[in-house]
């Protein structure tokens, strides 16, 4: 029993870091593995990973004028993540160039002027910091940051829930019976940045679509529909934080990777083993129904 | 003109500078059945998506009689198939415009859906996942989904490609039902025997309107022959139309222009 509170509850309990690494971390699973979701399901899994490139410039304006200070950097990052998104979207809603392409080339001239930003001021260890993130340095502020973007993410889930649904699903029928189409993919490429910028404090720019996104390609094959796919890739988040906080722990490992590759070791173990999986898909069906 | 459910004045719509239907007048009256053919490109797809307003008119407009509300079935659907969702979700998509954007759907509109599956024949379909459903099936979904928003006006453009006989004629049959509830409808079809047997009134199109009006009269043999004459390439370097060629045809409401149209439509 000793053993067991010392593995895995006596981390938790005895030190503050720890908690605040555990409270930030479940928040942001909380927003962004549902966001990663849709962005899977709108087949813009790579999209998550552009956004969380293209926040970088606007991360690194506010670490050059105000050095690792979390507010100056989050603003940064979120202007910098919208007028990407946003950019990229309006290019792709009103002209004849798909969405993948918009965004890649939004993304890299972005993290170009990025780059060059970070390599005006700053050694490659305050590069790092920005890239990688310190999930176990989480002060009040970027908790309290945390909780309002996982706050406004869910209370806008809720409502445009219906529309985001039919955005996805048959976006020619939202537009003939709404006008809520544009203005609903605005709102959700607002929210994945929202999302991105929340997770870089906490696992770094380049780390943060890994708990968006792969806690939702894990959940995609557990089930045919998508309330529960975000309700499990919720679940598949918490378990990964707490399963990444403690190897991090135990075996003195950066936090950061170790939340995303638990939630990996998720990910292969449901390409196995999911109800839509490999093995049931493959393996397991000898027997048939007459109709 | 109470009766009136559409006004096309001198409509062009089209892509780029190259127009799909050109300078359409003419009224669809409320509780109507109207057969829209034409050859490949000859501007059926683009009229019905200009009248649900996806597509926003180059030249002219059309009118919709207030409170009209539309249904659309596109002949291109961008429904993404591989989206996790049921045949019930599908379906339940068409109480939007009863329900909206946040609405609760209550037992009884998810009894409507139940009907409206059972009207198509798909009773006990619901918990299916849409990407197990053959192209009919489908296809029968998306009705059910129109049946289920309960429009005045109703689109269907190729509703019967990829369907088999005996559906046809349950579709035919739930069209013929709409008729009988005084709801407007517009349906592309090809098959014109089809077209004969079921629909009262047909435009045939070729860019412009070739006929318009009693299906027997519209599909007479040198109408047909005028609307397969059509030339369906764009010319790039086609001279531009000018405006003021038209502006007696709508000021009078007769349709002789300088450059031939066609006859102006009956229905009026």
């Amino acid at each position: 029993m000793d053993t067991l509170y010392g593995l895995f509850i006596a981390p938790f309990a005895d030190f503050g870091f720890m908690q605040r690494a555990l409270i930030g971390s479940l928040m942001l699973s909380l927003g962004a593995c549902p966001i990663g979701v849709f962005l899977m399901l709108r087949r813009m899994s790579l999209s998550g990973d552009a956004m969380a490139h293209a926040i970088l410039p606007g991360a690194a304006a506010g670490f050059l004028f105000y050095g690792l200070e979390i507010l100056p950097m989050t603003i940064g990052g979120l202007i910098a993540g919208v007028i990407v998104a946003l950019g990229a979207g309006a290019v792709s809603r009103f002209t004849i160039q798909r969405e993948d392409a918009s965004m890649a080339a939004f993304y890299l001239i972005s993290l170009a002027i990025g780059v060059l930003m970070v390599s005006i001021r700053g050694s490659s260890v305050d590069l790092m910091h920005v890239l990688f993130g310190t999930v176990l340095a989480l002060n009040d502020e970027a908790l309290t940051l945390i909780g309002g973007i996982v706050a406004v993410t869910l209370v806008s889930l809720a409502i445009f829930w219906r529309a985001l649904v039919a955005e996805c699903l048959d976006p020619l029928f939202l537009r003939s019976v709404s006008r809520l189409g544009s203005p609903v993919h605005f709102i959700f490429l607002g929210l994945v940045v929202l999302n991105l910028v929340g997770g870089f404090q906490a696992l770094g720019t380049l780390l943060s679509v890994g708990l968006m996104m792969l806690p939702a390609a894990a959940a995609r094959f557990w089930t045919v529909r998508v309330e529960p796919m975000c309700v499990l890739a919720v679940l598949i988040g918490f378990a990964s934080c707490v399963a990444g906080l403690l190897l991090s722990y135990h075996a003195s490992l950066p936090s950061g990777p170790a939340i995303i590759l638990s939630a990996g070791v998720v990910y292969f173990a449901s390409i196995l083993f999911g109800t839509r999986g490999i093995l049931r898909a493959r393996i397991i069906h000898h027997r048939h129904r007459t109709a | 003109m109470t009766n009136t459910c559409l006004t096309f004045r001198d409509l062009t719509l089209g892509y780029g500078s190259h127009p799909a239907i050109h300078h359409l007048d003419g009224t669809i009256r409320k509780g109507s059945l109207t057969a829209v053919v034409g050859a490949n490109g000859s501007g059926k797809s683009t009229l019905m998506k200009g009248i649900v307003g996806v597509l926003k008119p180059m030249a002219g407009e059309v009118i919709r009689a207030p409170g009209v509300r539309a249904a659309y079935l596109p002949q291109q659907s961008e429904l993404d198939r591989s989206f996790p969702a049921r045949v019930v979700d599908l379906v339940s998509l068409g109480l939007w415009p009863r329900r909206g954007l946040l609405g609760r759907h209550s037992k009884q509109d998810r009894d409507d859906v139940s009907k409206a599956l059972m009207a198509v024949g798909l009773g006990g379909f619901e918990k299916r996942p849409i990407d197990t459903l053959s192209g009919g099936q489908l296809q029968r979904t998306l009705f059910a989904r129109v049946l289920l928003q309960d429009a005045d006006l109703i689109l269907l453009d190729e509703p019967f490609n990829a369907v088999d006989a005996k559906t046809v004629g349950d579709l035919i049959a739930l069209i013929k039902h709409w008729h009988g509830e005084e709801r407007t409808i517009m349906v592309v079809v090809h098959d014109l025997d089809l077209v004969r047997q079921n629909f009262p009134e047909t435009l045939l199109l070729a860019r412009q309107p070739i006929a318009w009006g009693e299906t027997r009269e519209t599909l007479k043999p040198e109408n047909l022959l005028r609307a397969r004459r059509f030339h369906e390439a764009w010319e790039e370097n086609a001279p531009w139309c000018e405006p003021d060629e038209h502006a007696d045809g709508h000021d009078h409401d007769h349709h002789g222009h300088d450059h031939h149209h066609g006859v102006g439509p009956r229905a009026a």
